[in-house]
């Protein structure tokens, strides 16, 4: 089976390295071997290496560098993010945020859901 | 020419300032005292009350970290005059009665319920002082008769009985809110506490 995400331009990639780390930006040009040009709407087109970027599964249909009008455009029809967001990938990203933002009484909840939760899972189980 | 003293400029060129002769106050006392009279020391400290932190304000609760109850979450009362946190678990709940605890020994939680309707002004430091110790007399404690157990006086009882009667209510409103205070707090594998959100 050939590789099915590839490096290009209109791919959308997650940065998966340092304070934006889950941001997602859309490779608008690439710069070489080892980096692209890398564009969302709130940020400055900067090159960015492969290495700190995960390619999705999505990929826009724009030319090289668009303006950012047209970049915008075309996530806007595209509803790239909004579709990673619905993926299992998005999903866990977003869910361990979740869980990494909830304070101690809210982990406690859950504690005690997850209990709730797997006591019914055993019962099921058992009959 | 060395230049010493003090000179001023006046217009082109400087000139000395002569010294100003003081002038005298009567007469120089003809004895000096034969021992220094010790004066006080300015009193220049000034005692700050402590400040409360931020994020402890009344009705939060509180994971105290250390003494005989750490580990228990409890509800904040109201700073005393002396800095210290009036806390109670309540006692019917999680066994912490009413006592005081410094605040650099909690963590503050984000948790926090409505105690406004709660009374907590007549206690004060002196209603934790109790009453002083008698003095131990000379014999050994080996032949005295074992101390009797020390009764609690009623009106420490009621205290705390009106406390958790005024609390619980409140604590009920919130879903799972009381066997969040009964449970004991710890770190466990993998948790980071300097990321950790409370």
């Amino acid at each position: 089976m050939p590789y099915t995400r590839l490096v290009e331009v209109g791919r959308v990639a997650m940065i998966n390295y340092g304070k934006d780390y889950g941001k997602l930006v859309v490779i608008v040009d690439i710069v070489d071997h080892a980096r692209a040009l890398i564009d969302a709407p709130d940020m400055v087109r900067k090159p960015f290496f492969f290495k700190r970027m995960a390619l999705t599964e999505f990929k826009l249909d724009i030319g090289k560098t668009p303006a950012k009008k047209d970049l915008i455009a075309a996530l806007n029809s595209s509803k790239a993010f909004d579709n990673f967001a619905a993926t299992a990938w998005g999903k866990k990203l977003a869910s361990r945020k979740a869980k990494a933002a909830s304070n101690d009484f809210g982990r406690f909840k859950a504690m005690i859901a997850k209990k709730a939760k797997s006591a019914k899972v055993k019962a099921a189980l058992k009959k | 020419m060395a230049r010493t003293g003090v000179w001023k400029k006046k217009g082109s060129a400087f000139e000395k300032v002569l010294a100003v002769e003081k002038k005298s106050k009567g007469k120089s006392p003809r004895f000096y005292a034969p021992e220094d009279a010790k004066k006080p020391l300015a009193k220049k400290a000034n005692s700050n009350k402590t400040k409360l932190r931020s994020s402890i304000t009344p009705g939060t609760v509180l994971i105290l970290l250390a003494g005989h109850f750490k580990g228990k979450r409890v509800i904040f009362l109201k700073q005393l005059e002396s800095g210290l946190l009036l806390v109670t678990g309540p006692y019917g709940v999680n066994g912490v009665p009413m006592r005081r605890v410094n605040q650099v020994y909690v963590i503050a939680t984000e948790t926090k319920i409505d105690i406004s309707s709660v009374n907590v002004s007549k206690y004060d430091d002196s209603y934790f002082k109790g009453a002083k110790k008698e003095k131990k007399s000379g014999d050994s404690g080996v032949f005295k008769e074992q101390a009797a157990k020390k009764e609690l006086s009623a009106d420490y009882l009621a205290n705390q009985k009106a406390m958790d009667a005024a609390l619980t209510p409140i604590i009920k409103k919130t879903a799972d809110l009381e066997a969040y205070l009964k449970a004991h707090f710890s770190l466990k594998d993998g948790d980071r506490p300097h990321l950790m959100k409370f």
